[in-house]
């Protein structure tokens, strides 16, 4: 006989259902009879209460990138919704699994204004994969079980389940559901064998091939699977900020990272090579810059499981739609063995520019203050780098993804499609619970830290080992940087009177330490590297630094700036 | 790029919402809609949307991809108005005294092919389906006798040139085997 148990109860027991391990969450009125629940699961679930509900969801986030698995955030209707929008639109841009479950109002009173109600399948649809609303408890095993497959499959992405409060307090006969078929989804598309033929044609007669890596490949598990593609026929490879650990940072075809902080050698050669194939990445302006001006000298084949991102903002000569787990070894097979000595090469010399002009400087400026990319570096290299780089948005994540160095996949924990400052912090302590094994660096400004800096809270109630550094220049760096670049130094709004941060973290019982120094920041890497649990790292950085080069806004992706 | 008029033709599955997230896409890219039409489709359980706008090929392309791609839509296609069968209903509320005593409003209604579907001694009711020229002149002669008091038309309804609904027969293939949704 079935057992008869409450919603709530089943919501629980379905989550179970897909391994669920985690949950990070915030009660509140409509959502109370879950949190009841949960009391009898404190041993199947770990618990995580967030001081705020956008912290609920990068923490989710964090969780998910970093583990490969769902992230899983409850909260409760109204303002615990909304709260997690900005989450949300970050999870679909980023491609990232979570399923986020808030509570409703009971269906009797839905579009009546009630208390804490808010019309959340509608707000959410534009900015999730899928968005439901659970109104009776029978549906709740198969909505849950919808919801998981829906955004770990094909191109992850964020899943809201609206649950009215009705649902989650009637009785049902529980029965576990598993979906894994949804007739008007294509999950993964089966490969065009002709497709697959005509780039492996086209590659074959490349003379200067260039392969832009994207984070399709880190969530394909493809990583195998492009190695031996780039080594059968000698392709060399640039990476996307959000692919950056899809290869190792000292693999030989690696030459660096794309787009407008990228390097110099990656972004003259992709307007010079003659094919040019994405890899699981979307074309976002901040990698192509001026479309107008955008690779029209080579054919594009463009291997990504979403056929929408096809013909998008770049035309593909020859889309090969799927996942490029399947899809790259096909063309593997068909590709002959070849050289491009002198192609790769050319890299080296825009590197040795780059170097020169910005590099060197970045990492060993010998006098003056601190810099952040010399930060970045060190704190790598004291991690043996292989720590999980999380950071946040600024110039704090542009100069700590560039100056990081990557040795395992899954390592780059960052906005990119959405830009969310306060993100870093949050999907930190997410980071530690997904791979616990592993060291979790966040590197945040002075201007995101505080924004979603309650989260110090669940950083001391779990006692999550985040390895935190702030790197405060006293200005909300990257719009300073523009104000001086692009509108004639006025810098309106973005000097910050900043707060004694080591005294906020003993506050919360987080050891912490300021560098001021440059003498001091490898024996402060040290400390707090070697220091169980969390710890603040307190940088005072040069405070008008630029990240260079740059490719200005608007302007081709081949004409970067130095200064 | 030029602009034309499209026909968008969208099946989904019948659930709550779906014209919302249909009509967001066209939204966000600045497209109005110029008509929509949205019923029950020859298969149980799929409902059709017909939208008629005006837009340039890429844009019209990437919004329909976009909408193909939500969770419940089944397929969505766009055609130019070669490629499809298009009709509008159309109805005209008209006045009986006006009819009885103006010999050219009757006149109107036989030239047209029109029908005559409700008459009282107020007003009377007039259908005509076809191209919307062939209903925007209907209209016209009807305003310069005044004897109009309403006037409604459906929007496009779109049949393609294939033989059969434009789904492709994996998806039932597949749901047969599965006997689930």
């Amino acid at each position: 006989m079935k057992e008869i148990i409450s919603g709530g109860e089943a919501l629980l027991r379905s989550l179970k259902n897909e391994g669920v391990d985690t949950i990070f969450g915030y009660p509140g009125g409509s959502i109370m009879p879950v949190f009841d629940a949960m009391y009898d699961h404190r041993d199947d679930f770990h618990q995580v209460v967030v001081r705020h509900e956008q912290g609920a969801v990068h923490a989710a986030q964090g969780y998910a990138r970093s583990s490969g698995k769902v992230g899983v955030c409850i909260v409760t209707s109204g303002p615990g919704a909304t709260n997690t929008l900005t989450g949300i639109s970050d999870a679909i841009l980023d491609s990232t699994p979570v399923v986020v479950i808030a509570g409703q109002v009971s269906s009797a009173v839905l579009g009546t204004d009630a208390f804490q109600e808010i019309d959340l399948v509608g707000v959410t649809q534009p900015i999730s994969k899928w968005s439901y609303q659970i109104r009776r408890a029978e549906d709740v095993a198969w909505a849950v079980s919808r919801a998981f497959y829906i955004a770990r499959s094909g191109r992850p992405g964020p899943v809201v389940l609206d649950f009215t409060k009705n649902a989650q307090v009637a009785q049902i006969a529980y029965e576990p559901v598993t979906v894994d078929y949804v007739r008007s989804y294509v999950p993964y598309p089966k490969p065009n064998m002709d497709a697959i033929k005509e780039a492996a044609e086209l590659i074959n007669r490349a003379r200067r091939p260039f392969a832009l890596v994207g984070q399709g490949v880190e969530l394909g598990e493809a990583h195998e699977e492009l190695k031996a593609f780039l080594e059968k026929a000698n392709i060399p490879a640039a990476r996307t900020l959000l692919g950056l650990s899809a290869l190792p940072s000292d693999y030989p075809l690696n030459v660096g990272m794309l787009g407008m902080h990228g390097n110099l050698s990656c972004n003259v050669n992709t307007n010079q090579c003659d094919v040019l194939i994405a890899i699981g990445m979307r074309f976002s302006d901040r990698v192509t810059g001026n479309l107008a001006t955008y690779a029209k000298q080579a054919k594009v084949i463009h291997l990504d499981i979403d056929r929408v991102e096809i013909d998008k903002n770049v035309k593909a000569d020859i889309p090969v739609i799927g996942n490029c787990k399947e899809t790259l070894p096909l063309i593997t097979e068909l590709l002959q063995p070849a050289d491009h000595k002198e192609w790769i090469d050319s890299f080296a010399d825009y590197d040795a520019v780059e170097y020169e002009k910005v590099i060197a400087k970045a990492l060993n400026p010998g006098k003056g203050p601190l810099k952040m990319g010399e930060v970045a570096r060190k704190v790598s290299e004291a991690s043996n780098n292989s720590a999980v780089l999380v950071t946040d948005v600024g110039q704090n994540q542009m100069l700590s993804c560039r100056y990081f160095k990557y040795t395992k996949p899954h390592s780059v924990l960052t906005s990119g499609g959405l830009g969310t400052m306060g993100y870093g912090l949050p999907a930190a302590i997410g980071a530690t619970m997904g791979v616990p094994e592993r060291t979790v660096c966040v590197f945040m400004g002075d201007g995101g830290f505080q924004m979603n800096i309650q989260e110090l809270g669940t950083i001391m109630e779990q006692k999550s080992p985040v390895k935190m550094i702030l790197l405060n220049n006293n200005y909300l760096g990257n719009v300073r940087q523009w104000q001086e670049l692009f509108f004639n130094n006025r810098y309106s709004c973005t000097p910050m009177l900043n707060a004694d941060y080591c005294m906020i973290a003993k506050a919360y019982g987080i050891p912490s330490r300021l560098v001021v120094d440059r003498s001091e920041i490898d024996d402060a890497i040290k400390e707090m590297l070697e220091t169980p649990g969390a710890f603040l790292l307190h940088v005072a950085v040069e405070e008008e630094d630029n990240v260079m080069p740059m490719v200005p806004p608007g302007a081709s992706i081949c004409d970067m700036i130095f200064e | 790029m030029e602009k034309k008029l499209y026909t968008v033709i969208i099946y989904s599955e019948n659930i709550a919402g779906m014209l919302n997230q249909v009509t967001a896409e066209f939204t966000r890219r600045q497209m109005n809609i110029e008509t929509l039409n949205v019923s029950s489709s020859a298969i149980d359980g799929v409902h059709r949307y017909t939208v008629s706008l005006w837009a340039d090929e890429d844009i019209i392309r990437k919004s329909v991809k976009s909408i193909e791609k939500k969770i419940d839509v089944l397929k969505a296609d766009y055609y130019t108005e070669d490629e499809i069968f298009v009709q509008e209903v159309a109805l005209y509320k008209i006045s009986t005294p006006v009819l009885l005593v103006n010999k050219q409003v009757s006149k109107i209604i036989r030239h047209n092919n029109a029908r005559v579907i409700e008459v009282n001694s107020n007003y009377s009711v007039v259908e005509q389906t076809g191209k919307t020229e062939t209903i925007m002149k209907l209209y016209k002669e009807f305003v310069a006798e005044q004897c109009l008091l309403q006037f409604v038309k459906s929007g496009h309804v779109a049949v393609t040139r294939n033989a059969n609904e434009n789904l492709s027969e994996h998806i039932f293939d597949e749901d047969a085997k599965r006997k689930v949704k």
